[in-house]
């Protein structure tokens, strides 16, 4: 088996509504055994049945990664997405199955840190609740900066504020507030570690910011999963499967193989681990890109692709998968 | 000329650059012996980068040759000691009090290189991060494998371990956290079999 | 069937032998009549009934008396056994991953007791019987890497894993063919396997690594490796080699059945929940020649991938001077008849 990792059946177990955008998802397993352990920043692909088409979506696992009776998530309803969240919000219900993946960490704490320094925006707060968990439990070294538009839609913002009131700071945005970074980067101690979860716009912000007041590249962490998104149908031929398959305007290029039984290895379905990158062997048209893997050269080279989240158009595209 | 054209390696071998100025509040400079030229040759680059400098030299066995000329570099603090070794409590002080974005350049010999990034890098700077020059000497700092003492300024291959006294041979295989080449006895399987001493790169 | 561990020696006398059921499980390498670097890796999910890769962690007959070896090293050289500060989790990782598997795939001889963080850990054939605290290193004699691979055999290299790379930021090593721990610490995986000729220019250790680096939780790996060793010397570390290299010079004509062995390493690769880092177990199996041999197919097969190895492999795997002497041994039991695919006898 090449594709993605070791599957859970899980049985949801609890749904709170956090506020109007997010939801809290419990599971457990739906054998009653144990889960496993896992480390702060690990994600798990969670399976959704969605009116015939399977979706694989990512979300950050947000409970203690020493708690082996539930895992839980959270998820931010997009109204405008290819609809996994919706199926998330709207048709799972407590008692339903579902199957996810083990959690898989591409966002893992660098643990030589003499200091954690944590920088979230809104629904990017998920993977820091479990690395802040697991620091506290080794006796870590860390500091949260949180920014939210405003107080309703804040998730997670009371249980941070009263479990850790020294090591969290909360930027309500619509009220004017914003992470003075330029001042919070430049006093750090050498060997403080910088993650970023929040986003596009955020992460380049601090990223910049960073970069420009010389902090070192390998001390700056960030996750940014991307959505596949919606687009144009378009053909292609898989020459080692010897089939021509059509990808749907709903459908990343990713799951169309998976809908055809092609085997297609992934880890995060969202542009960043390099897994599911496949070679082209021969194209007529345009390609849209929408990775962090592919450099901008191999981009420009028409020779690979990442059908977790990037798409085609044009007149034939064949691919060595 | 102190520049020297090291010839392709196996991949631990470190690689040495040209040091140029960065961007940065703080730089920290340590260079010892003919390193003095490659820190002039940043000055030269950028004047301006002195006055956020703090340098720490060594002559070694150059004795006054670069004194002077560091000294009108205009430096914010320039410190001259008598060696490496003798530096490290205050070089570490330094680290202690340094903050991220703090600009590591060192230069000079393998052995002051190697020394500088073992110290940095304890202090939380990624070693891709530093950069390095080599002038001068190509004598090495050597561990023996087998007592694992230091010995300093090989120029011969095969050396005579200082410490164990076991007749060693010249990896290039090297380690960042003991700053050194590693040595193996070179007549382990026929004992007593000592090829001539060659000098390195002659 | 249970195990009769033997009572033998790795060093002076050199007693270690292998017993008929060793040699018919023994991990010969060499799927065909020939031999060159490959990232050859298959999933560690079992194996056949009985072969050393039906465990996780295999034990076997020379159990006790490799942990009696790994004691005399560490006692001459504690430097053998490191761990980065930032490790001590991926040691509590390890020592559960090996407690959990032995217990479960060795009933009889390993068992594991846990009532929350409070675990009791029975050894029968160490004879240990100790209550710990999981996670609090006060309540272990060693740290918790130590501990437990001072109860297991094969070498442990723990890799923590940044920056798209793999660090090996601690190990136990006291079986290896030839590399310092003390010395490799803390490299990354290009520079630790620095040393090797050829597979950095075929691009092997690149493919690897993206292998590595993307093994899950539950989902261990495992290749084989080999190399030569000569009597069977467990601690062939560069530490020792100024009192173990003369031993190569004693291979003769009359000897080289007796004392030349395959040393044959598994290797596994398996993630560790909580510290994300990689452990990689490399477990050691030893065969004399003239055991070799009793397989017909292996005697053919050992010969003609030992003549016909690349000039630079026999030198680095550290035969070139013998490797006359070692064919001639071997082609008396190569017929000329052509061997089947695959590793098994026939």
């Amino acid at each position: 088996m090449s594709a993605g990792t070791n599957k859970i059946v899980v049985t949801v177990t609890d749904i709170v509504e956090i506020n109007k955008l997010v939801k809290r998802f419990k599971f457990e397993r739906a054998d009653r055994g144990q889960l496993p352990v896992f480390s702060g920043g690990a994600h798990t692909v969670v399976e959704m049945l969605d009116r015939g088409v399977t979706r694989l979506n990512p979300y950050s696992l947000m409970s203690d990664p020493m708690n082996q009776d539930a895992y839980t998530i959270s998820v931010r309803r997009d109204d405008e997405g290819r609809g996994g969240s919706l199926f998330m919000h709207q048709q799972v219900k407590v008692g339903d199955e579902l199957t996810i993946s083990y959690p898989v960490n591409l966002f893992a704490l660098d643990l030589r840190a003499k200091k954690h320094l944590m920088i979230a925006g809104g629904i990017g707060i998920t993977p820091f609740l479990a690395q802040i968990k697991q620091l506290s439990a080794l006796q870590g070294h860390f500091e949260l900066h949180y920014s939210v538009r405003n107080k309703t839609v804040g998730s997670y913002v009371d249980e941070l504020t009263e479990i850790y009131p020294r090591n969290t700071h909360i930027y309500y945005s619509d009220h004017g507030q914003l992470i003075k970074l330029v001042q919070l980067l430049d006093g750090q101690p050498l060997g403080t570690h910088l993650y970023i979860c929040g986003p596009k716009s955020m992460i380049a912000w601090v990223r910049e910011t960073a970069a420009s007041i010389g902090w070192p590249r390998e001390a700056i962490h960030y996750e940014e999963f991307l959505a596949p998104q919606s687009g144009k149908p378009f053909e292609v031929e898989l020459k080692q499967s010897n089939k021509t398959i059509c990808v749907g305007e709903h459908q990343s290029l990713l799951e169309a193989m998976e809908a055809a039984d092609v085997d297609a290895p992934y880890l995060c379905r969202g542009g960043a681990c390099g897994q599911c990158e496949t070679n082209v062997i021969s194209f007529d048209g345009n390609f849209f890109h929408r990775d962090h893997w592919l450099d901008d050269s191999q981009k420009a080279s028409g020779k690979k692709i990442m059908p977790c989240v990037s798409r085609f158009e044009g007149k034939s595209l064949v691919l060595d998968r | 000329m102190s520049r020297f054209q090291f010839p392709k390696s196996i991949i631990s071998r470190p690689l040495y650059g040209v040091l140029k100025p960065r961007q940065g509040k703080f730089h920290l400079m340590i260079a010892d012996a003919e390193g003095a030229e490659a820190l002039f040759d940043v000055a030269l680059a950028d004047p301006e980068i002195m006055a956020k400098s703090h340098i720490m030299y060594f002559p070694k066995n150059t004795g006054q040759s670069y004194i002077g000329k560091l000294e009108e570099l205009g430096a914010a603090q320039l410190y001259i000691g008598p060696s490496y070794e003798a530096s490290v409590s205050r070089l570490r002080k330094i680290l202690n009090d340094a903050k991220v974005g703090l600009q590591i350049y060192l230069t000079g010999t393998e052995s002051l290189i190697g020394q500088g990034m073992q110290e940095v890098a304890a202090a939380g700077i990624p070693h891709t991060e530093v950069q390095t020059e080599h002038r001068g000497s190509v004598a090495r700092r050597m561990q023996c494998v087998h007592c694992k003492g230091i010995t300093e300024d090989v120029i011969y291959d095969p050396f005579v371990c200082s410490h164990c006294g076991l007749n060693l041979f010249v990896r290039d295989h090297y380690s960042r956290r003991h700053a050194a080449f590693q040595g193996v006895c070179v007549d382990a399987e026929n004992p007593g079999d000592i090829p001539d001493p060659v000098e390195l790169y002659s | 069937m249970s195990i009769q561990f033997k009572k033998e020696t790795f060093r002076n006398d050199y007693t270690f032998r292998n017993s008929q059921w060793a040699i018919d499980r023994f991990p010969f390498p060499f799927h065909e009549d020939s031999y060159m670097y490959s990232v050859n890796m298959e999933q560690h999910q079992g194996g056949p009934k009985g072969s050393v890769f039906e465990k996780r962690f295999d034990v076997d007959e020379h159990y006790l008396s490799e942990m009696e070896d790994r004691a005399i090293v560490l006692a001459e050289d504690p430097l053998r056994c490191q761990s980065l500060p930032h490790m001590t989790l991926a040691g509590w990782d390890l020592l559960e991953l090996i407690m959990v598997s032995k217990s479960e795939d060795y009933p009889d001889l390993f068992e594991l007791h846990r009532e929350g963080n409070n675990w009791r850990w029975v050894n029968k054939p160490m004879n240990i019987d100790d209550q710990f605290v999981f996670m609090d290193e006060t309540t272990l004699p060693y740290g918790p890497m130590e501990y437990i691979t001072r109860q297991t055999q094969g070498d442990f290299a723990v890799l923590d894993q940044r920056d798209d790379n793999l660090w090996m930021d601690a190990g136990m090593v006291t079986t290896q063919a030839d590399w310092s721990l003390d010395f490799d610490i803390g490299m990354n995986f290009f520079e630790w396997h620095a040393p090797v000729p050829k597979a950095h220019e075929m691009g092997i250790f690149v493919r690897a690594l993206k292998f590595l680096l993307n093994i899950q939780q539950g989902s261990p790996a495992r290749r084989l490796n080999w190399t030569m060793t000569v009597n069977p010397l467990l601690d062939t570390s560069p530490e020792n080699y100024h009192k173990w290299g003369v031993e190569k010079s004693t291979l003769a004509k009359e000897n080289v059945g007796e004392k030349q062995h395959l040393r044959v390493e598994l290797q596994t690769f398996f993630r560790l929940p909580r510290s994300n880092a990689l452990v990689f177990p490399i477990r050691c199996y030893l065969i004399k020649l003239e055991e070799l041999v009793t397989v017909p197919k292996w005697g053919r097969r050992f010969h003609r991938v030992i003549r016909d190895l690349p000039e630079e492999l026999a030198t680095y795997k550290g035969f070139i001077n013998n490797r006359p002497m070692i064919v001639e041994y071997l082609s008396a039991f190569d017929d000329g008849q052509p061997t089947s695919d695959g590793i098994w006898p026939d």
